[in-house]
Formats: structure tokens, sequence, C-alpha cells
């Protein structure tokens, strides 16, 4: 690195966020070592990389189960009776709290507030896809399939 | 129901109504040949002439903004804000994932209008469908010469392309949005300059809420004067209206500008969803104050509801029955305001986390005196003092319960219980 001030490229910096995520999906969370890399590649001092990754939710610098789950407990969620019951539901079942991940590493439960599903609430996200209007028996249904889908890649890894 | 003939969400519900063929089926880039025809200040003054305004929650008159572009042939640039995430808001998903043709419509007008050859899409990242939509749609446009180099043989060129957020509210405020696109953390700027002197990368920038764009065509199309035949004098034009909550039918709503609160509530909300009646109504997203049940009546556009001390902001009205608790409604915003401050100014910062521990432990009945006193001096303690709006609009909701509900805030902390 030259002396004196350093700026990064611009154009380079502006891709931090799209860096950030493409290192999260490899490994699930951003490890340090991830990060450093992105700093490497992108020419941004790693202290900006870290500032940056951490000012942002959606980027994990904690390892997760293969299956986040975020609960919304908004304020409209929560008005329509389900968040909290969806919460508790889920917490029984998996047998961990919020902010936790279940021993086999499979579920992380989170709550977080307003995925834009006010008008169909209770919702959730699991890792990127949203599921809306919940009940208990479409969550059973959806962590059976889960699980199954776990399963199946289990069985073809091992093949 | 009204007769209303929905213009915004008009596609909404046909099949593959995200898709070009369906969108130039039903009409679509027609107002876009049509202003390629006009020179940009003709397309400044119409818009101003429509007396269109800002839909993200601000209000401001979105030709006013072009007008602030600078007309000299300097770099240019136009954001499109996807950063929806106020609780209780929910229409500019509706718009991104089933007619986000429409809005890149807009972009290109409002693009060509101010002399901008490259725009940019910002989407919260949580929006994993509308990112996908709006990546095919700009792909499709492309495709179709819409977008690119010499759009339709204009001479005129425009690139559009996707940013996704990555779960920061405060992005949806301009100057946090562009430092969020510099890839930089997402605190908003000292404001002035404005975007429109200086954004990203230093040059003048256009930031728009979806649903502002989403009118653009429409009043290329049919004019001014058709525009402002729609809703009231100071705000035209149609509005989506998010209603969740205590109703029958939650959901999404357009309807003209200066609806009165009521019919949204009782025709196309259906209602109370039981027996309870009506306690209080956020009207605009969660940083608005709140409206009693007497002020129903109120007609929904910006002047309205200001004149009645609360703001439309986004039009995501939010309903509440008769036994809600009203302290656990301002913990819940509290905790949502508190995680989403971006901690930059520390009046924001620190009050909202002051706020949402005292009203944490006064729900949970371990309230100290003088608890209530402390959340008024707190809430006094932010006003005027933060570089964006969000210090100022956090206070909002609390203030209002305030002030109607303080027996609920007292039976907390002196009874322990909710009345």
């Amino acid at each position: 690195m030259p002396s004196g001030t350093f700026v990064p490229d611009p154009a380079q910096r502006a891709r931090l966020l799209a860096a950030l995520y493409i290192a999260q999906e490899q490994e699930g969370y951003l490890s340090p070592q991830s990060l450093q890399r992105v700093a490497e590649r992108l020419g941004v001092p790693p202290a900006d990389v870290y500032s940056t990754a951490s000012f942002y939710t959606l980027f994990r610098t904690r390892p997760v189960g293969r299956y986040l789950l975020q609960v919304c407990t908004g304020l409209s969620c929560y008005l329509a009776d389900g968040a909290e019951r969806l919460v508790d539901y889920l917490r029984r079942k998996l047998g961990i709290e919020c902010g936790e991940t279940t021993p086999d590493g499979m579920f992380t439960l989170e709550t977080v507030q307003c995925l834009a599903s006010c008008g169909t609430a209770p919702a959730m996200r699991v890792n990127d896809e949203l599921y809306e209007n919940l009940t208990t028996e479409k969550v059973d249904l959806l962590i059976d399939q889960l699980l199954e889908r776990a399963e199946r890649w289990a069985a073809l890894s091992r093949s | 129901m009204g007769s209303f003939e929905p213009i915004l969400t008009r596609n909404v519900g046909i099949p593959n109504s995200e898709r070009i063929v369906v969108y130039l089926e039903r009409g679509g880039y027609t107002a876009l040949r049509k202003a390629l025809q006009m020179t940009p200040s003709e397309l400044i003054a119409l818009v101003k002439e429509s007396g269109l305004r800002g839909r993200g929650g601000a209000g401001f008159p979105a030709g006013v903004k072009w007008n602030f572009m600078p007309k000299e042939p300097v770099t240019k640039y136009v954001c499109v804000n996807t950063d929806e995430g106020e609780p209780g808001t929910f229409k500019d998903r509706l718009l991104v994932e089933h007619d986000p043709h429409s809005i890149i419509e807009g972009v290109i007008i409002a693009a060509y209008a101010v002399g901008a050859h490259r725009a940019f899409v910002y989407i919260r990242g949580e929006f994993l469908l509308g990112i996908k939509r709006w990546i095919k749609a700009i792909a499709e446009a492309y495709d179709h010469g819409f977008l690119g180099k010499n759009i339709l043989g204009s001479g005129f060129d425009l690139d559009l392309s996707v940013h996704r957020g990555a779960g920061a509210y405060i992005c949806g405020e301009e100057t946090a949005l562009i430092n969020s696109l510099e890839g930089k953390r997402g605190e908003p700027r000292i404001k002035p300059p404005y975007p429109a002197q200086m954004g990203f990368w230093g040059q003048p920038t256009l930031v728009h809420n979806v649903e502002t764009l989403a009118n653009v065509p429409h009043i290329v199309n049919h004019g001014a004067q058709w525009y402002r035949s729609i809703g009231t004098e100071q705000s035209p034009g149609p509005k989506l209206f998010c209603v969740s909550g205590h109703v029958r039918r939650p959901g999404n709503y357009e309807l003209p500008l200066g609806t009165p609160l009521r019919t949204i509530l009782e025709e196309y909300a259906g209602g109370m969803r039981g027996p309870r009646p009506l306690k209080a109504i956020i009207p605009g997203g969660a940083s608005t104050p709140m409206l009693m049940p007497d002020q129903v009546d109120l007609p929904m556009d910006f002047e309205s509801l200001a004149g009645a001390g609360s703001m439309l902001g986004t039009g995501a009205i939010i309903v509440m029955e008769e036994g809600t608790c009203m302290v656990e409604v301002a913990r819940r915003l509290m905790n949502f305001f508190a995680h989403e401050s971006c901690g930059q100014c520390t009046p924001c910062r620190t009050v909202t986390q002051r706020l949402e521990e005292i009203l944490t432990r006064l729900v949970r009945g371990q309230g100290q005196p003088g608890d209530i006193e402390r959340l008024e001096a707190l809430c006094e303690g932010v006003r005027g003092l933060t570089l964006c709006p969000m210090g100022d609009a956090v206070v909002n909701p609390i203030v209002s319960s305030l002030r109607h509900f303080r027996p609920e805030y007292e039976a907390h902390l002196t009874r322990k219980e909710c009345i």
C-alpha cells in the first residue's frame, strides 16, 4: 500500500455489499478470514470492511444454523395475534431460545421487526424465503420439509 | 365499495403482471415514447403542474425535486428507493413484485427529464422476490430497447442496475441510501448539500420512492389536468394505503388522496375484526403520531393529517382495537427504532435505547417512580438534534400515546398492570 492517505477506488468500494453477500454465501457467515479476503480483493481497508459489515443486520459475523428462522414481531404482526404464539411455538418445538441454534446445527431462531408483510401476518423468513399467513400447522409442515430437504442433501453428498 | 378505478395497481392480479409482454399488452411504455418526444424542461413542467408529491413519507413535490437538479451536462444519477421497512408499510413491495415495469418506465422518464444516464435501484436485502423481479424486468427492458444506448432511437442512453441493501431501515433516508450504494455504512449525511447538488459519488442525484415513480407514466399519458382531477388540490393523485392491525381485511387499497379514513377502514378494510371498538390509529407508518376514534372522518391527504397534528407518511394505517395495551405498543415500536437507529447521532442512539428500557420495565410491571416524566423528558431531548428526520420521528407515536393514554402508563407504574 502506498504511503500517505489511502483512498480506495470508489467503484471497488461500491461493490462491498455485493462482495460481502458472496462471501457470506460461502460459509454461511462472515468469518474474520473471509472479511480479510474481501478487503484484499477490493482494496478496501479491513477495518472499513468490518465496520460496514457490522452495520447491516443481514451480515452475520457468527455462524448460524443451516436454516435461519426469522419471525416478525413488529407491531402489525403483534396486533394480528399470531407473532408471539408463533415464536413460543417454535421455541418449544425446537427446544431453543431466540438467538440460539439447535444442537444439530439445523435451526437458528430469531425475531425481527418488519418484513413488509403487515397485511399477511404472521410472517417468517427462512434464510431468504418469505412465508406469510402462518399457522402452527403450516409451520409444522414447513419444518418437516426443511428437515427432509437437509436429509436429501446429506444423502446426495454421501453418494 | 367505491368506484375508484385503480391506476397504480391496475396490473396487480393480472397473471404474469411482472412480465414485459403483459405490461406492453396493457399499454405499457407508451408514456416513454411520448416523453422522449418532449423536451426535458417540458417534462419537468408537466410533473410540476401535476402536483405529484413524493410517496416515501415526506410528500415533497416531485417536479420541484427534478428542477433542483442542475441543467448543465454534468454526470447525474437517479436512485429508486425500494428500501421499504417501516412497520405497517407494505406498498412498495406490492408494486415491485407485481408491476416492476411501471416503475422502470417512470425511472427512464425521470432520468431523461433530469439528464441522467445512470440509474440505480436500491432494494431492501430482505425482498428476495422483489430483487429477482427487478433483475428480470430490467433485463427485459434492455432486450426491448427501453434501456441501454439510444433508447427507441431518441439518442438518449440510460443504464439501470439493482443493488441489494443488507437490513438497515435508515437506508430509506436518501443520503443514507446513497452512502449504502457507495458501499459504506448507511449513515445519513449532513444536509445541505442535498442529493440534487451532491449525491452519489459527489454528483447530483435524484432519489425517488417506488410509488412516486409509478405515478409518472400515468401523468405523461393522461396529462396534469387529469392527474389533478384525482385527490385534493394540494395532494393530487392516487395513493396506496396499507391497512394492518385489527381490521377484518388487512391489505393494500389504492384510493385518491383525500379519501376519508373512515371510508378506507369501513368500506375497504371491512371494519373492525371483532366486537371491540376502535381505540387508536397510526395513520402513516410507525413514526407518525396516533389518531383517535373521533378523527376517523379526516381526509387522508398530506395537509389534512398535518392539520390534525399527525402525518400522512407512507399511508400505512395501523388499526388498534379497544383492549390493546398502548404501553406495549409503544415498547414494540421503540424496540424497532432502538435497533434501527444508525447510532451516528448521540441523541437518537441514546434516547431510543433509554425509551425502550423504560417502556420495557413499565410493561413488565417494574416501573420506577418518575418513569413517565422520564419518557417525556427523553422525547423532548431528541427533537431537532439529529442529522436526519428519524430522531424527531421516533418519538412521535410515544408522545401522542402519552398524551392520549397517560392513565395506562400510570396503571402500569402504580398497579403494575394494564387498565
